[in-house]
C-alpha cells in the first residue's frame, strides 16, 4: 500500500515538474517583450532596463524558470505586469469562486448522477431506463454555456428567482454566496451528470454479467440486494476514473461558465489577462489548473486503493 | 421420497428451445451426475432447479423440491429457498467471489440474508464451515480477500457460502472443471465427505465422464437439451442402451495406434534452459525477487519421436513452449533445432524458426476473424525465402485442407463459418503447410468435446503415419498424453522431474509427484466389454 | 438498436448536407447587413429569423455548420493520426521504455484539458480556428492512444497473434496486418464520438472568443453575440443552440448506433 503511495506521488511530482516546464517553454516562446508592452511604444530605454530588471527579465530563461518555480513553491507566483500587485493574490481572490463553483458542480453531479446509473441499470431494458438514458443523450448534446444562457433567461430574467449574474461573495456569510453559485453550478453539472450516469449504469451492467453476481443470487439474495451489496461497490472502480476526469473538465468548463454568469473566478482573469498579454499572470493559473487536475487524479489513485483491496495488496 | 424431482421440464429462451422434457430425481445424500457435451442443456438443467434461468426464459414441467413445486414459487420465495434449502457451487472459483469483500464476509452474508442467526452466532458457524472445507481461521483468517487464495481454495469459499446452511440440496456446476488434478481430487473427496456427513442430495453437472464414474450413484446423459439415457451408474455401465451414450464413454478412453517411431536422432535438443521473471517488490527498498518459471530444463526430442509434456498449471509447461518457439528470451542454456540455435545473437534465427510450428488450444482465439481461410494457414509462408505462388500455392492449400479431413472449398470462407473441432483442423493445416520438422501442440485438443478431441486425436494419428511428424505435445490431460505420445515429461515447479516411455512413466512412476499426479487422475470407469462395438457416431 | 443508428445517421446527414449546400447557395449572404430587417423573429422570409444587424440566422447557421465540422473534423483526424500509431507502438513494445514514455505523456496531455490548451496557444499565437484546431486535436491524440493501446494489449494475447509471431511476423507488420483491422470499429466508434465533442469543444472557444475570429460565423460566436439580447430575443440563442445539440445528439446517436451493429462486444471509453 505505502509503496502504492509512494510510486503515484512520485509520478505526480514528476507531472507537475514536466507541465511546468512545457508551460513555462510555450510562455517563453511568446513573440513580444512584456516591459516594453507595459509601458508603450515610446519608453525611454532605461526604464525599459530598469522594469526589465524588476520583473526578473534580464536574465537566463533557466534562471527565470528557476525562478519561478521557487517563487511558486513559496507561495510567490510573481508580479502581474499590468497591475503590478502580487499574482498570489489575484488568483487567491478569484480561486475562491472558481473552487467552490467547480466543488458545488461535482457534488451535483455525481447526486444526480449516482441514483440515475443504478436505477437505470436495474431496469435495463425498462421504459425506466430508456426515459433516463434519453434523457442522458439529450444532456451530453447540450453545451453547458448555451444550458447556463436557458437557465438565465428562465430562472433569472422571467422567474426572477435568482440574479442574471455576479458574485454575493462570501462576508455575508455562506446562503447569499452559494445562491449566485447555484445556477452557474447546475449549468455545469447536468451534462457531466448525463455522463456520470451513463457510465454507472454501463458499469454497473457489466458488474451485474459478472459470475459473483450469480453466487449472490444463489446465496438467496434478491436482485435489489445484489446489486447494492455486491454491484454497485464493484461498479464504482471505473464511475471513480470518470469523476477524476469530470473534476478537470468542471474546471476548465467553470472558465467559460464564469464568463456567462460575470462571476469574478480565475475565467475572468485568465481573459482580462490574455487581452493584457499579462503573461505570467496566464502562465500561473494555467499551472494552477494543472496542479489541480494532476492532485485530483492522484486522490482518484488512492481512492481506487480503498475501493480495491486487490490494489492495497499489490506492492 | 425424492428430494429435487423434476418431471417433465422444457425451458425455452427467447423462442430457442433449450430443454426438452427432462426428467430427474435426486434423494437425500445420493449423488447425480448431468453429463453430456457442450450444447446438452446440462448447466441449464442446474440454472433451472435454482430457477436462475437467464432473463426471457419460460419453464413448463415441474421441478419440486421436497415436494414443493419450484415454478409456482414467488420470487421472494424462491430468494428464501436459495442459500438455505438449495446451495450452488460454479465453475469458475476464480471470478465465483466478490473480489472487493473478505471471505468471511461473503459465508456471513449467507446467513445473515436469511436472518437465521444473529451476527455473533453467523460469524462462528462462517469460521466453522469455513475450517470444515478445508480453510481453517488460524491459517486463513476470515478478513481475507479473493485474490488472496489459490483457485482451490476460492472454490473452498464457494463450497463454504453454498453449506453454511445445511441446505437438503447442493447443486455443483462443474466445480472441478477450472482446477488441476490434484486440487480436483481434493475438492471431490470434500463433496462426497459433505454429502454422507449432512445427508445433502448432489446435483453435479460436469462434462468428464471419469468424475461421473468415480462420484456419482446415477447418472443422467443429456444431448441437445433431450435426456438421453439414466439409471444406476453401476448398471449403467454395464447396460448402455443409447449409442449415444456409448459413443460418449468410447471418445472419453479413445485410444489411437500411433506407427512406431523411427531410430532416434536428435532433432530438438534443450540444454540447461532458464527464464526467469522478474517479480514486483515486496517491500520499497528490497531488491526484486525473481520467479524461475522454467529452471534447469534439459531433454532431447528425437526426429520421428511424439514427446509428451504434462503438468499442472503454473508448471512453467507454457513458457517452456514458447520459450522453444523462440516468442521468449531465456536467462540461460541453449535451445538447438537440428544442431542450429534457436536464437541467433540478440534476435530469434530465422532459419530455425521456419522449422518449428505450432497449434494452440483456443480454437475460437486462434484465427484473425477478418482473414479468410486460405491467407489464414498460408501465413507461415512468411518464414520461407520463396513462398509458393499461383497454382503451386492453390495446390498446397488444397492439400492441406484434404490432409486434415476438410475440403479445398473451405479455403474461401471465414473462420466463424466453422465449429471448434473444425478450427483446431485448420490449426493444424496452418502448422503443417510448411512441412516443419517440428510441431508443438499446446493443449491443442484440451478445448474440445471428447467426441471431437477423440476425432482430432485420429487425425493426429493418421498424419504420423503420412507425413512422419515429429511433435511436443504439452497438456494438462493424463489420459490423452497417454495415447498420443512415445516419450513423456512431467514439469513441476518449473522442474523436469521425471521423463521416459510414456506406458513406463504411467505403469510404473517413479518420482513421488508423478505418483501423486496419476493417483489423482479421475479413472474411466470399466465398461461392459461385450456392450462397447464399435459407434456408428465416431465414425461417421 | 439499428433506430439509434438510422436516427443518428438522419440528423448527421442533414448538418453535413446543411454545410455542404452552403458553399454553393444559402437563402441570403450571410454577411450582409440589413438592419432595417434586425431582430426578426424567425418568419415566412427568413425561417431561423434575423439576427441584431439583421443577417439571416439560417444563412448563418448553415456557414456555421462548415466550421464546426471543418475544426472537429481535422482535430479528429490529428487525434487518430498521432494516437493511433502511438497506441499501437505502446502496446506492441508492452512494457518497454517506449510504452512507459508514450503512456506518462498521454497522462501528462490529459492534465491539459482542451481549453486550458486553446487558452496557452492563444496567449502566446492569438486566437484563430486553426489555433481552436491544434488545441482539441492535441486533446484528442491521447483518447486514441490510450484506446488503441488498451484494445491493441488484449489483442496481442490472442493465440492468433502468437500463430502470427510463430510465422515470423514482426511487430510493425502485425500491428499492421492483424492489430489495426480488428481496432478499426472502435476506432470508428470513438471516432464519431469525439468528433462530437469537438463540435462542443469548438462552440465552447469561439464563445469565450478563442475560436474562429469574424467575419468566419462560428455558432459559439453566435452565442456570445445572443447573450446581451437573450431576454428579448431569445431566438438568437436557441437557434444556434439547438443546431449544436441536434449535431452532437446526431454523432452520439451515430455513434451508439454504430457501436451495436459492427460489434456489440467493443468497449468505447465516453469521456
Amino acid at each position: 500500500m505505502l509503496r502504492y503511495m509512494l510510486k503515484r506521488l512520485m509520478s505526480l511530482v514528476l507531472s507537475l515538474a514536466v507541465a511546468s516546464v512545457v508551460i513555462f517553454a510555450v510562455i517563453e516562446v511568446a513573440p513580444g517583450d512584456p516591459a516594453s508592452f507595459m509601458l508603450g511604444v515610446n519608453a525611454q530605454p532605461d526604464t525599459l532596463a530598469a522594469l526589465r530588471a524588476e520583473l526578473g527579465l534580464d536574465t537566463s530563461k533557466a534562471q527565470r524558470y528557476v525562478n519561478w518555480i521557487g517563487g511558486m513553491l513559496r507561495g510567490d507566483f510573481g508580479t502581474s505586469y499590468t497591475y503590478r500587485t502580487p499574482v498570489s493574490q489575484m488568483i487567491a481572490d478569484r480561486l475562491w469562486v472558481s473552487l467552490p463553483l467547480a466543488l458545488y458542480a461535482l457534488i451535483l453531479s455525481t447526486l444526480i448522477a449516482f441514483p440515475a446509473g443504478i436505477y437505470a441499470a436495474a431496469r435495463r431494458g425498462k421504459p425506466g431506463d430508456l426515459a433516463v438514458m434519453g434523457a442522458t443523450q439529450l444532456g451530453i448534446a447540450v453545451p453547458n454555456f448555451w444550458f447556463a444562457m436557458m437557465l438565465v433567461l428562465i430562472f433569472a430574467i422571467n422567474l426572477r428567482w435568482f440574479n442574471a449574474g455576479g458574485f454575493a461573495g462570501w462576508e455575508d456569510g455562506f446562503g447569499p454566496g452559494l445562491k449566485s453559485l447555484t445556477l452557474p453550478a447546475i449549468a455545469l453539472a447536468l451534462p457531466q451528470a448525463a455522463i456520470l450516469a451513463r457510465v454507472m449504469r454501463s458499469s454497473l451492467l457489466d458488474i451485474l454479467g459478472e459470475d459473483f453476481m450469480r453466487t449472490a443470487r444463489a446465496k438467496g439474495l434478491n436482485p435489489r440486494q445484489a446489486l447494492w451489496r455486491h454491484g454497485v461497490r464493484n461498479a464504482l472502480i471505473p464511475v471513480l476514473t470518470i469523476i477524476g476526469l469530470q473534476f478537470s473538465f468542471l474546471l476548465a468548463g467553470s472558465i467559460i461558465i464564469e464568463q456567462v454568469f460575470y462571476l469574478p473566478g480565475l475565467g475572468r482573469l485568465v481573459f482580462q489577462a490574455i487581452s493584457a498579454r499579462d503573461l505570467i499572470v496566464v502562465e500561473s493559473v494555467v499551472m494552477l489548473l494543472v496542479f489541480a487536475v494532476i492532485t485530483v487524479n492522484f486522490l482518484v489513485d488512492l481512492a481506487y486503493a480503498a475501493v480495491d483491496p486487490r490494489l492495497r495488496g499489490r506492492t | 421420497m425424492s428430494l429435487l424431482l423434476i418431471e417433465n421440464l422444457s425451458v425455452v429462451i427467447h423462442d430457442q428451445p433449450i430443454l426438452d422434457h427432462v426428467d430427474l430425481s435426486i434423494a437425500p445424500g445420493q449423488i447425480v451426475a448431468v453429463t453430456g457435451e457442450s450444447g446438452s442443456g446440462k448447466s441449464m438443467t442446474a440454472l433451472a432447479a435454482m430457477q436462475l434461468l437467464p432473463n426471457g426464459a419460460v419453464c413448463q414441467g415441474s421441478i419440486q423440491l421436497d415436494g414443493q413445486e419450484m415454478l409456482d414459487q414467488s420470487e421472494a420465495e424462491l430468494c428464501a429457498l436459495r442459500g438455505a434449502s438449495v446451495g450452488m457451487v460454479f465453475q469458475e472459483p476464480m471470478t465465483a467471489l466478490n473480489p472487493v469483500r473478505t471471505i468471511g464476509d461473503q459465508v456471513m452474508e449467507t446467513i445473515l440474508i436469511h436472518k437465521a442467526m444473529s451476527p455473533a452466532q453467523a460469524r462462528s458457524r462462517a469460521q466453522e464451515v469455513l475450517s470444515r472445507v478445508g480453510l481453517p481461521s488460524d491459517r486463513f483468517p476470515m478478513s481475507r480477500y479473493p485474490h488472496e487464495l489459490s483457485g482451490g481454495q476460492r472454490q473452498r469459499v464457494v463450497i463454504a457460502m453454498a453449506i453454511a446452511l445445511r441446505p437438503r440440496l447442493l447443486i455443483a456446476d462443474e466445480p472441478t472443471t477450472a482446477l488441476d488434478v490434484t486440487t480436483q481430487a481434493q475438492i471431490l473427496r470434500l463433496l462426497r465427505d459433505l454429502v454422507t456427513e449432512y445427508g445433502m442430495g448432489l446435483l453435479m453437472i460436469t462434462h468428464d465422464l471419469a468424475v461421473v464414474g468415480e462420484m456419482a450413484d446415477d447418472i443422467v446423459v443429456m444431448r441437445k437439451g433431450k435426456v438421453v439415457e439414466s439409471g444406476k451408474t453401476q448398471h449403467l455401465l454395464r447396460h448402455m442402451r443409447h449409442p449415444y451414450t456409448r459413443m460418449l464413454f468410447e471418445a472419453s478412453g479413445h485410444q489411437v495406434a500411433l506407427p512406431e517411431p523411427p531410430p532416434p536422432q536428435a532433432l530438438l535438443e534443450v540444454k540447461n534452459v532458464v527464464r526467469e521473471y522478474t517479480l514486483p517488490r515486496k517491500r520499497l527498498f528490497d531488491p526484486p525477487g525473481r520467479h524461475r518459471a522454467v529452471d534447469d530444463v534439459t531433454f532431447t526430442l528425437s526426429r520421428g519421436e511424439r514427446l509428451g509434456l504434462v503438468g499442472e498449471s503454473g508448471c512453467g509447461k507454457s513458457t517452456l513452449t514458447r520459450a522453444i518457439l523462440g516468442l521468449e528470451n531465456i536467462q540461460g542454456g541453449q535451445i538447438s533445432l537440428g544442431g542450429q540455435s534457436v536464437f541467433a545473437v540478440k534476435k530469434t534465427n530465422m532459419a530455425v524458426r521456419r522449422k518449428m510450428q505450432v497449434v494452440f488450444q483456443d480454437p475460437f482465439g486462434s484465427f484473425n476473424p477478418r482473414h479468410r481461410v486460405a491467407r489464414l494457414i498460408t501465413e507461415p509462408f512468411h518464414l520461407l525465402e520463396v513462398p509458393p505462388a499461383g497454382s503451386e500455392k492453390q495446390d498446397r492449400i488444397a492439400e492441406m485442407l484434404t490432409a486434415v479431413g476438410l475440403s479445398p472449398d473451405d479455403a474461401n470462407k471465414y473462420i466463424h463459418e466453422f465449429s471448434g473441432g473444425q478450427r483446431q483442423r485448420i490449426a493444424i493445416a496452418r502448422a503443417l503447410i510448411i512441412k516443419p520438422e517440428l510441431i508443438l501442440f499446446d493443449e491443442a485438443v484440451s478445448a474440445l468435446d471428447v467426441s471431437v478431441r477423440a476425432q482430432i486425436l485420429d487425425l493426429l494419428a493418421d498424419l504420423c503415419a503420412a507425413y512422419g511428424l515429429t511433435y511436443l505435445f504439452i497438456s494438462h490431460d493424463l489420459s490423452v498424453v497417454r495415447t498420443i505420445t512415445d516419450r513423456v515429461m512431467v514439469m513441476k515447479a518449473g522442474r523436469i522431474v521425471e521423463q521416459g516411455e510414456t506406458e513406463r512413466v504411467f505403469s510404473d512412476p517413479q518420482h513421488p509427484y508423478t505418483r501423486d499426479l496419476i493417483a489423482a487422475a479421475p479413472r474411466l470407469p470399466a465398461m461392459d466389454v461385450s456392450a462397447s462395438v464399435a459407434s456408428p457416431l465416431l465414425e461417421s | 438498436m439499428t433506430r439509434n443508428l438510422t436516427l443518428g445517421a438522419a440528423l448527421s446527414s442533414l448538418v453535413l448536407l446543411a454545410a455542404l449546400i452552403s458553399f454553393v447557395w444559402t437563402p441570403y449572404d450571410h454577411t450582409s447587413l440589413d438592419i432595417p430587417n434586425k431582430l426578426q423573429s424567425p418568419n415566412g422570409q427568413h425561417w431561423f429569423g434575423t439576427d441584431h444587424f439583421g443577417r439571416d440566422m439560417l444563412s448563418m447557421i448553415m456557414v456555421g455548420a462548415r466550421t464546426s465540422i471543418a475544426v472537429a473534423l481535422v482535430a479528429v483526424g490529428i487525434g487518430m493520426a498521432l494516437g493511433v500509431p502511438l497506441g499501437l507502438t505502446a502496446a506492441a513494445r508492452k512494457g518497454s521504455w517506449l510504452d512507459e514514455m508514450i503512456m506518462r505523456g498521454n497522462d501528462l496531455v490529459f492534465a491539459f484539458p482542451s481549453l486550458v490548451i486553446a487558452i496557452l496557444i492563444t496567449a502566446v499565437f492569438g486566437a484563430g480556428a486553426i489555433n481552436a484546431i491544434i488545441a482539441i486535436g492535441i486533446f484528442n491524440i491521447p483518447v486514441f492512444a490510450r484506446i488503441t493501446r488498451g484494445a491493441a494489449l488484449s489483442l496481442w494475447e490472442r493465440e492468433f497473434i502468437l500463430a502470427a509471431r510463430v510465422s515470423g511476423k514482426g511487430a510493425a507488420r502485425i500491428s499492421a496486418e492483424h492489430i489495426l483491422p480488428n481496432v478499426a470499429n472502435l476506432l470508428i466508434v470513438q471516432g464519431t464520438i469525439q468528433f462530437s465533442l469537438g463540435i462542443l469543444a469548438e462552440a465552447g472557444l469561439s464563445y469565450v472568443g478563442l475560436g474562429a475570429q469574424p467575419p468566419t460565423p462560428s455558432w459559439g460566436r453566435m452565442l456570445a453575440d445572443a447573450q446581451t439580447m437573450v431576454s428579448f430575443a431569445p431566438h438568437l440563442a436557441l437557434i444556434p443552440g439547438l443546431a449544436i445539440i441536434v449535431t452532437v445528439l446526431g454523432l452520439n446517436l451515430l455513434g451508439d448506433g454504430l457501436r451495436d451493429w459492427l460489434d456489440p462486444r467493443i468497449r468505447v471509453a465516453r469521456v
